[in-house]
């Protein structure tokens, strides 16, 4: 059968399974809705929260970043897994045994104050919309490639599928799309990965393989020959970074603290039954987590090394279909700067760098002698090779030359992970709006009826942004995503620590912390990615910190102005106190979670 | 303040602290395998290897994540303990 056809299948079976289950596990109470009723076991919501979170950018562009970065895309390896450690460790059980809806709920609850509530509130909005505008992205390039429809088709049949689950079936309905969501896509990101690695290597266990010797040269390790041939071309050896220390220790752990500070995350350790359970789902999201997270090196340095050898020095005329078809998509690019006919990829030292001026412009109709697309920016260096990062994952099956099918998986696994993860965010939006903005601020006296609607139009109106924002990409699925973690590390973090290990932090405190924090991030966002206020160069970073690291910035400074506005303000009253000291036992979750 | 709510506090407060303890011994452990091998030493840990990974790299890429999915079931583990010690699984 063909690909195509075999995507339909594939694509529609998986859709057909989630919409299924969300009728079935529709929610029929703001219980139901915010937190699936808060009886869902260890192990679902261990999976639940491990396809929640990973994202587009996760499934599709981690493995590619990390492809072109080697050893400096280790930063989101060790970030994006390190944060569950500290949210199993200092989170997860506490927020579980205070018992309410959302994150706000719990800094407006221990900080005694509206205000502080509106803050954190505001702050779920940002992070959420930042990171939803990367998946809507996502959901457009997957379907525009495997679906051959225009994005914004894409991204408006996204939107109706989410729509219709998240709408109905509220946090219940996502829950059990999401355990099917995990399955689709840990098994579509698995089997390639397999395949390539028992190509490559004749070891079937991509972790392992990644660290074997290659079938075609039985003495020379994989890892050696791809460093060779990087530094062959011009470019840094893999596993060596170019990266200056203080901005990899910052990044790490901007994405770490921002994991642990995300919303949509924290979320899911309200729906479950118990303190101990809550820590036990923890620990299962990472192992669910992490078995996509030590395959995705292997994908990457895989990826790279058949990319250097099926392209570089290679004739245009005889390249394999794939290169012609990512072409055609604009994901990939050749200029045949010295006319020779044949692909040069080559890096700095080699008087190379990036083959084109900014994002590719290609002429409309125009192709080159070779029949190449013509594109308008080429840039004066040698290098001739123009790879979107987010094609590594997608056109690996293609560059191995993997059967239709796994083509088809491979769709149907990104589009469970954009979808499930714009779910999550979908979620915390609409019950920012409903629970802590309508219910808790505006409306006291709603009905839990009346709750659930504002609760489903709230999630209605998020979807249409999310919608805008997946027509009008903000750029780079994870450069985007990466920022909104910076966002939760520099605003929520601190204040759901202190608030726990620190009996004595008060409003004034938490709340000059998450302004400062937030204001903090957003202007160095801004100016730093968005030149906006003057702009600057990576010359101009402070203290050479990236605005993907400057998270971790923004955190310490957090911390500090909250402890020290602490100081001089009056100490919390003695029943918030006592509130401390309640969340830090795990005995009487029955009746802390009785709303 | 009564005798019984003082020595329930008491004991609220031993059953912290130890949780307190066992974070002081696994959160180091985080940070060194994750900041220390993965980033700090790496290049030093680079010459040596297992296989065909640089100790480094492998850190940076793997057995950091390894660790950490170790670290919170031992968490689990001893936290599950802590409780049935001081009562507070039922």
């Amino acid at each position: 059968m063909d690909s195509q056809l075999l995507t339909y299948i594939f694509v529609g079976v998986s859709f057909a399974l989630y919409i299924g289950i969300a009728i079935w596990s529709r929610a029929g109470s703001t219980k139901e809705f915010y937190v699936a009723g808060g009886g869902v076991s260890p192990l679902a919501n261990g999976m639940a929260t491990a396809a929640d979170w990973m994202s587009a950018a996760s499934f599709i562009s981690m493995a590619g970043i990390i492809s072109f970065m080697g050893y400096d895309g280790s930063v989101f390896l060790m970030g994006w897994t390190g944060g569950f450690v500290l949210l199993a460790l200092l989170l997860a059980p506490y927020l579980r045994k205070f018992g309410k809806f959302t994150v706000p709920d719990f800094i407006g609850d221990r900080y005694y104050s509206k205000t502080a509530r509106s803050v954190a509130v505001i702050c779920a909005l940002i992070v959420s919309f930042t990171y939803i505008a990367g998946q809507m992205r996502g959901v457009g390039v997957v379907f525009s490639r495997f679906l051959e429809v225009e994005i914004e088709t894409g991204v408006i049949i996204g939107m109706i599928i989410v729509l219709f689950y998240a709408v109905l079936g509220g946090m219940k309905g996502i829950t059990y799309t999401q355990v099917a969501q995990y399955c689709v896509l840990i098994f579509a990101f698995l089997v390639p990965a397999i395949f390539i690695s028992f190509q490559a290597t004749g070891n079937p266990i991509p972790m392992f393989g990644m660290g074997d010797t290659l079938t075609s040269q039985p003495d020379t390790f994989m890892l050696d020959k791809l460093d060779g041939l990087s530094e062959e071309l011009g470019f840094s050896a893999y596993t060596e970074g170019s990266k200056d220390l203080i901005d990899v220790i910052a990044i790490t752990l901007a994405l770490m603290v921002g994991t642990a500070g995300l919303p949509h995350v924290i979320v899911r350790f309200f729906t479950v039954k118990r303190v101990k359970d809550a820590r036990k789902s923890a620990g299962y999201a990472l192992l669910f987590i992490g078995i996509l997270y030590i395959t995705a090196p292997a994908v990457a340095s895989f990826g790279k090394l058949n990319l250097i050898e099926t392209v570089s020095e290679k004739k245009y005329s005889e390249m394999p279909k794939w290169f012609t078809t990512w072409e055609n998509l604009g994901l990939l690019a050749w200029i045949d700067k010295d006319s020779d006919g044949k692909i040069q990829y080559l890096g700095v030292a080699k008087d190379g760098g990036n083959a084109l001026t900014g994002i590719p412009i290609f002429s409309e109709n125009e192709r080159g002698k070779n029949g190449e697309r013509l594109v308008e920016n080429p840039s004066s260096n040698k290098n001739e090779l123009y790879v979107d990062r987010d094609i590594m994952v997608l056109a690996n099956p293609e560059i191995a030359d993997l059967p239709n099918w796994v083509i088809a998986l491979v769709a149907a696994g990104c589009l469970a992970a954009a979808l499930s993860t714009a779910a999550g965010l979908l979620l915390v939006i609409s019950s920012s709006v409903s629970h802590d903005l309508i219910k808790k601020m505006i409306k006291p006296d709603i009905s839990d009826k009346g709750e659930l609607v504002a609760a489903r139009l709230a999630a209605v109106a998020a979807v249409v942004v999310a919608g805008y924002f997946g027509i009008n990409p903000p750029g780079f699925v994870a450069a985007v995503v990466a920022l909104a973690f910076g966002l939760a590390a520099a605003s929520f973090f601190p204040a759901i620590i202190l608030g726990i290990f620190y009996k004595r932090m008060n409003k004034e405190g938490a709340i000059a912390g998450m302004v400062v924090g937030i204001c903090l991030m957003l202007f160095y966002m801004l100016k730093f990615k968005f030149d906006f206020f003057g702009g600057g160069t990576s010359e101009d970073w402070w203290f050479g910190i990236s605005p993907e690291g400057f998270g971790s910035v923004a955190m310490f400074v957090n911390f500090f102005v909250s402890i020290v506005i602490s100081k001089f303000t009056p100490e919390p009253p003695l029943e918030v106190q006592e509130m401390v000291e309640s969340v830090r036992i795990p005995a009487g979750v029955e009746e802390a979670s009785d709303h | 303040m009564d005798k019984q709510t003082d020595n329930k506090q008491k004991h609220a407060s031993a059953y912290w602290r130890e949780n307190l303890k066992y974070l002081a011994i696994l959160l180091p452990i985080w940070f060194f395998v994750s900041y220390g091998a993965g980033i700090i030493f790496k290049d030093w840990l680079d010459q040596f290897q297992i296989g065909g990974f640089n100790v480094g790299f492998w850190f940076a890429q793997q057995g950091s994540i390894y660790v950490f999915i170790i670290l919170i079931f031992v968490y689990v583990r001893l936290m599950n303990k802590l409780d049935k010690k001081y009562g507070y699984d039922k």
